[in-house]
């Protein structure tokens, strides 16, 4: 076995260390060392999405990235996404204010996926959406509510009024 | 998928990535933006006693103009060069292809380095370098060298990089300006290799192509340059015969492997029609 590496990191806003062997997988890091299984492992082979988190200003896939890359990195998880006080944030309402989840397996990384598009473009259209989603699987919805709970949230953020699109 | 064990560095200049590299020679492999080698690694296709990871070297990084060429720097992400003013003005092909890799996650992380020097044959920007004429520079233990992109890629995974070698930067001559480009790729998915991709830069000249190159992508075990093609369209204004013609003789090269993708027939004809496809669009384009 390699030699163990101290790493240190923040996560939603705190400071966490580890020792972990190189091979360690930066979603395994996050999920077994830190405890925190919100964000998901679905088919480790870079494709689904489902372990995105936000880390320096990217939309990265954790399974795809070494916990010791994540040196001194800031990394944002589901976790960190609801509001100081406790309230859900835009995009978490508007994944339920537009039924943008069935079963949920996807909806953490299409919630750190859609708050890094959030964060880059303000107001994107529809097609813009799905681009920039296009890194993340759903298999039960479809897309169509979760394109809409981005448009929920960005409207939201925008401090404007949502009206769902003519069908 | 747990990748095997290995041995992590992060040195922060060339000079100290290389002695790196040269010690541990064929045990050791660079680990740029990681997205095609950390999962080879969990499929343990690929298993490095020692992993060099080069995102601390800032040497590497960056896109500048050096008199008539573009300078990039390995570890610039996709992403990166999508966000670039200079590429988007000078190389506006790069950006196209760029869109097509992958997807937002993986362009985040991922490199033009490694997806140039990986000599992966499903890579987009092998054949996209070969197209523009792009010249590797390679330093090593001793004296640094050049290698024009076309003559890098010797076989699927295997190109002129020694052991203990590595990619430190990519000039690409500038495109005319007025030049025409497309990056034509079909793909099953968002995130697949190409079934069949090809890649057109030519200048038009009283309505008539002057210069033209022709790349291919995931059609070969390398990246290839489809020079017979190429050199058939020059005089012509792209007439459905020419097309037609300067596809077959681009399909005359192709030696894809049957696999999800679909059989060889099917995958050289694909290929024809994106050179069809991306000779068209590039040409609407010039001007």
């Amino acid at each position: 076995m390699a030699k163990k590496v101290h790493v240190t990191m923040t996560v939603n806003g705190q400071q966490v260390e580890g020792l972990v062997e190189p091979r360690t997988l930066l979603v395994h890091f996050i999920r077994e060392n830190l405890q925190l299984t919100g964000t998901h492992i679905g088919c480790e082979t870079t494709h689904c999405g489902a372990c995105t988190v936000d880390l320096d200003g990217m939309s990265v896939k954790s399974c795809t990235m070494f916990a010791v890359q994540a040196e001194g990195a800031n990394i944002l998880t589901i976790e960190g996404m609801a509001n100081p006080d406790g309230t859900l944030s835009a995009l978490q309402e508007g994944f339920r204010m537009m039924h943008g989840l069935q079963c949920g397996f996807c909806t953490p990384g299409m919630i750190m996926r859609a708050h890094r598009l959030l964060q880059e473009n303000r107001n994107p259209t529809e097609e813009q959406i799905r681009f920039g989603i296009s890194g993340n699987l759903c298999r039960c919805t479809g897309y169509q509510n979760i394109v809409k709970a981005i448009q929920y949230a960005a409207a939201k953020m925008n401090g404007v009024e949502f009206k769902e699109a003519a069908e | 998928m747990i990748p095997g064990p290995f041995e992590y560095h992060r040195p922060t200049t060339v000079a100290d990535a290389v002695k790196l590299l040269s010690t541990y020679g064929d045990d050791a492999r660079a680990l740029a933006g990681g997205q095609s080698l950390i999962p080879m690694m969990k499929l343990r296709l690929a298993t490095p006693e020692h992993l060099v990871d080069l995102r601390d070297v800032k040497e590497l990084k960056g896109v500048s103009q050096e008199g008539d060429h573009i300078v990039i720097g390995p570890m610039t992400t996709q992403h990166e060069l999508l966000m670039s003013d200079l590429i988007a003005k000078s190389l506006p092909i790069l950006q196209e292809t760029a869109l097509t890799v992958s997807d937002p996650q993986v362009r985040y992380c991922g490199t033009i380095g490694g997806n140039v020097a990986n000599g992966d044959p499903g890579n987009d920007m092998p054949a996209l370098m070969m197209t523009l004429g792009a010249i590797y520079r390679l330093e090593g233990m001793e004296e640094g060298r050049e290698v024009p992109a076309r003559e890098f890629y010797q076989g699927a995974y295997f190109t002129a990089l020694e052991p203990g070698e590595m990619l430190t930067g990519i000039a690409i001559p500038i495109p005319p300006a007025g030049h025409g480009y497309a990056y034509e790729k079909l793909k099953r998915k968002i995130g697949d290799y190409a079934t069949a991709a090809a890649a057109v830069v030519l200048t038009m000249s009283g309505g008539k192509v002057a210069s033209c190159s022709i790349g291919l992508t995931n059609l070969s075990e390398t990246p290839l340059l489809a020079e017979a093609a190429a050199q058939l369209v020059v005089g012509t204004t792209l007439d459905d015969e020419t097309l037609k013609r300067a596809a077959a003789a681009a399909e005359a090269i192709m030696s894809p492997a049957a696999d999800g993708r679909g059989p060889v027939e099917y995958r050289k004809h694909a290929g024809g029609v994106m050179v069809a496809r991306a000779l068209k669009r590039a040409a609407s384009r010039a001007g």
